[in-house]
């Protein structure tokens, strides 16, 4: 074992020009996945989640592109490498589960062959190896009847069955790093509990390090190790997920847990955060949440967005909830 | 009290054959999926009843019947006594209508693109030669946003303020029920609080009955005051909130209440469910929950288990208790 993170994101800068300016989704991102670690990230939509993940493995959309920063896979930056590397790198040493699995599923070919030929052009095996690892990979997330089901087509499967293949597919060529957005969303509770199982079985077995953008809470809580709050492409909070959760330093965070139905069992009505997220191009000076904040003061609205380095790396916030600071400039 | 909306019997089967040529070549029979199954309940007036269950359970199914926008293939669904199925006066057909609206889940795809949003909100009242001036701003006024936007067009606003415009229409006819079909699933935590505190402050302020379908338990325990569970289209229990929520009598009710990620069990290990709903065409004998119960005895797949009454709860199950 190393000290090396499995990824570390630093400065991370995702711009896109558009005709009225240019956009940023994602700004000056940093963050660490280990090797066995799950960190959530969360946020409302259009917070930026997709495209950290995507500028993460190279599937920016152009004109969307890296303009800062680095992404360094197990401390070698992979940021501007050329793409056909990239590629290899991809399947080989990252895999990826989308909310839709007929995204990653090639409707013409079996499965069977989706996973061998995956196995075979990262992992130095023949066929008939290759066939039995595809078996196994189908076996281990948890497709009855594996060897008979090998022939089949992506839409002979349910949705849940479907997303059990694309996490074989991601698996398969043993990645040391996994990026799943959305893995859960369009599936039931009964199924997202057995995807949500999966994924922490072989996290916890393979030592993969997985990025898990959802924006269930729940599954935060019961599957991620430390979570990332996102606000109109920054990170807003990082921290272990039950500090964060219990105990929110920045208010945004703090607002999006007390919205959740759960924390106000027994009330009439909900906590809510009032207005909306700003939309990218039309964001206020100062923190870009200072509209909606309650604890909002002039220092907020006048300065430059404050980093995550204004709380000991924990929340971007001038005034931290539940540290000393916020008493000092309460009292 | 009385029922405000009193469903019986009710079943909806859909015909998902194949083409007859094909059927013919493959010497297959006609195929019926049976998306709802011998359902009855009652939905007391200005109370919020929920469907819960799983995709495919049936409940938007239901909400549509309700609302006459599919019939019923057998059984009756009553609206302060009417019943649109069989009711022959056209005045009362017109009056019961006009009483009862639905908000679908994707504000998105429900409403029209090239129309402003004043015409969106008043072309339920329009369409009948209704007094419009004045309406939709009145309305957008009461579901937080401003007179100014009547002038808009719906690409011009955020996903929560679109279901807000799909609640002002659905109110602008003065209804006394709403179906709500998944009302904040597309939405985000945050704006869902939003929406959700709007639904409950309107039904206070008009009356208003709720058929909310969610498949969110900690929604629906936060909205409703009675709860219906579904799966594979039948109701298998039904009970006020806190009832259902403290004591969950029926297996697949507990099944959904374990698998439930919840947001303080942190790094719980769940001991999943196991396998997936079965097909609606060919649904299972008996308790159509047998194949996945952990507690199915030889009966349950032999006789299919009829609705219970114990103390406040209606369950169908065999071995409920
Ligand atoms: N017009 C139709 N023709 C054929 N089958 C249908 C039709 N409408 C619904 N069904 C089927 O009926 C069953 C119940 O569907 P319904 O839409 O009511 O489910 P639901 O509980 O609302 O699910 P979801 O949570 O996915 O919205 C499903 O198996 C569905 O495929
Ligand atoms: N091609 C594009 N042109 C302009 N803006 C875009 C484009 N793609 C994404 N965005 C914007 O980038 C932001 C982040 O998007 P995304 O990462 O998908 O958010 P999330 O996954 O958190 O919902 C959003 O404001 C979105 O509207
Ligand atoms: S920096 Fe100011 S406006 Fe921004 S979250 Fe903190 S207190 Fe609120
Ligand atoms: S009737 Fe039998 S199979 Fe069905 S839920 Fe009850 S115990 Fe389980
Ligand atoms: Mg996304
Ligand atoms: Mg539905």
């Amino acid at each position: 074992m190393t000290d090396t993170p499995t990824l570390s994101v630093r400065d991370l800068t995702v711009e896109i020009p558009t005709r009225h300016g240019i956009l940023r989704p994602v700004d000056h991102v940093s963050y660490d996945i280990r090797a066995g670690e799950i960190l959530g990230v969360v946020g409302e939509s259009g917070a930026g989640k997709s495209m950290t993940g995507n500028a993460v493995i190279g599937l920016l959309d152009p004109p969307a592109r890296i303009t800062g920063g680095e992404v360094l896979l197990k401390g070698e930056p992979i940021h501007d490498i050329p793409r056909a590397r990239l590629r290899r790198l991809r399947g080989k040493h990252m895999g990826m589960i989308f909310q839709d699995p007929l995204t990653s599923l090639n409707p013409l070919l079996t499965i069977g062959d989706q996973l061998t030929e995956t196995i075979t052009e990262h992992l130095n095996v023949g066929q008939d190896e290759a066939r039995k690892r595809a078996i196994a990979a189908l076996d281990e997330v948890g497709i009855p009847a594996a060897s008979a089901r090998i022939g089949s087509y992506p839409h002979e499967f349910s949705g849940g069955m479907r997303q059990r293949v694309v996490i074989a597919l991601a698996l398969c060529a043993e990645p040391e790093l996994v990026i799943a957005d959305e893995p859960t969303t369009a599936l039931d509770v009964s199924v997202q509990a057995q995807i949500v199982a999966l994924l922490k079985r072989l996290c916890r077995e393979r030592g993969v390090a997985v990025m898990l953008v959802t924006h269930d809470m729940g599954v935060i809580a019961e599957a991620a190790d430390r979570v990332a709050v996102m606000y109109a492409g920054r990170l807003a909070e990082l921290g272990p997920v039950r500090e964060v959760i219990t105990n929110a330093h920045h208010p945004y965070t703090a607002g999006l847990m007390a919205s959740t139905p759960l924390a106000s069992v027994g009330q009439k009505r909900l906590k809510q955060i009032p207005g909306a997220m700003p939309r990218l191009g039309a964001l206020p000076d100062g923190c870009a949440f200072h509209p909606r904040c309650e604890y909002a003061q002039d220092k907020c609205r006048r300065d430059p967005g404050p980093s995550l380095q204004a709380c000991d790396g924990r929340a971007a916030c001038w005034f931290p909830l539940g540290t000393t600071q916020k008493e000092d400039t309460v009292a | 009290m009385s029922a405000l909306i009193s469903i019986r019997n009710l079943t909806r089967r859909f015909d998902v054959s194949k083409p007859w040529l094909n059927r013919v070549i493959e010497r297959l029979n006609k195929a019926y999926l049976t998306a709802v199954s011998d359902v009855s309940f009652d939905i007391e007036e200005n109370s919020v009843y929920a469907l819960v269950g799983e995709s495919g359970s049936g409940k938007s199914t239901i909400g549509k019947i309700v609302v006459g926008l599919t019939p019923p293939s057998e059984g009756s669904v009553k609206i302060n006594g009417t019943d649109l199925a069989t009711e022959t006066d056209a005045a009362k057909i017109e009056a019961v209508r006009d009483e009862i609206q639905m908000i679908f889940q994707d504000p998105y795809a429900s409403l029209n693109p090239r129309w402003r949003v004043r015409d969106i909100i008043a072309e339920p009242v329009a369409a009948k030669g209704g007094e419009t001036s004045g309406l939709a701003e009145r309305l957008l006024e009461q579901v937080g946003l401003s007179a100014a936007d009547a002038s808009k067009y719906p690409h011009e606003f955020s996903g929560g303020q679109r279901q807000r415009i799909c609640i002002a229409r659905a109110l602008a006819s003065e209804p006394k029920i709403i179906v709500c079909d998944e009302p904040t699933s597309a939405l985000d935590v945050s704006v869902q609080s939003q929406v959700l505190n709007l639904m409950s402050d309107l039904r206070e302020e008009f009356g208003l009955t709720y058929l909310f379908i969610s498949h969110d338990l900690t929604v629906v325990r936060h909205m409703a005051d009675r709860i219906g569970v579904l799966y594979l289209g039948r109701l298998v229990e039904e009970a006020p909130r806190e009832a259902l929520f403290t004591d969950p009598k029926h297996p697949y009710t507990q099944m959904l209440f374990d698998a439930a990620p919840r947001m303080d069990a942190f790094g719980r290990e769940v001991d999943p469910p196991k396998g997936e709903i079965p097909d609606a065409i060919n649904p299972p004998s008996g308790c159509a929950f047998h194949p996945r119960c952990p507690i199915a005895i030889d009966r349950c797949s032999k006789e299919r288990p009829e609705m219970r009454l114990l103390g406040q709860t209606r369950v169908a199950c065999h071995r409920a208790e």
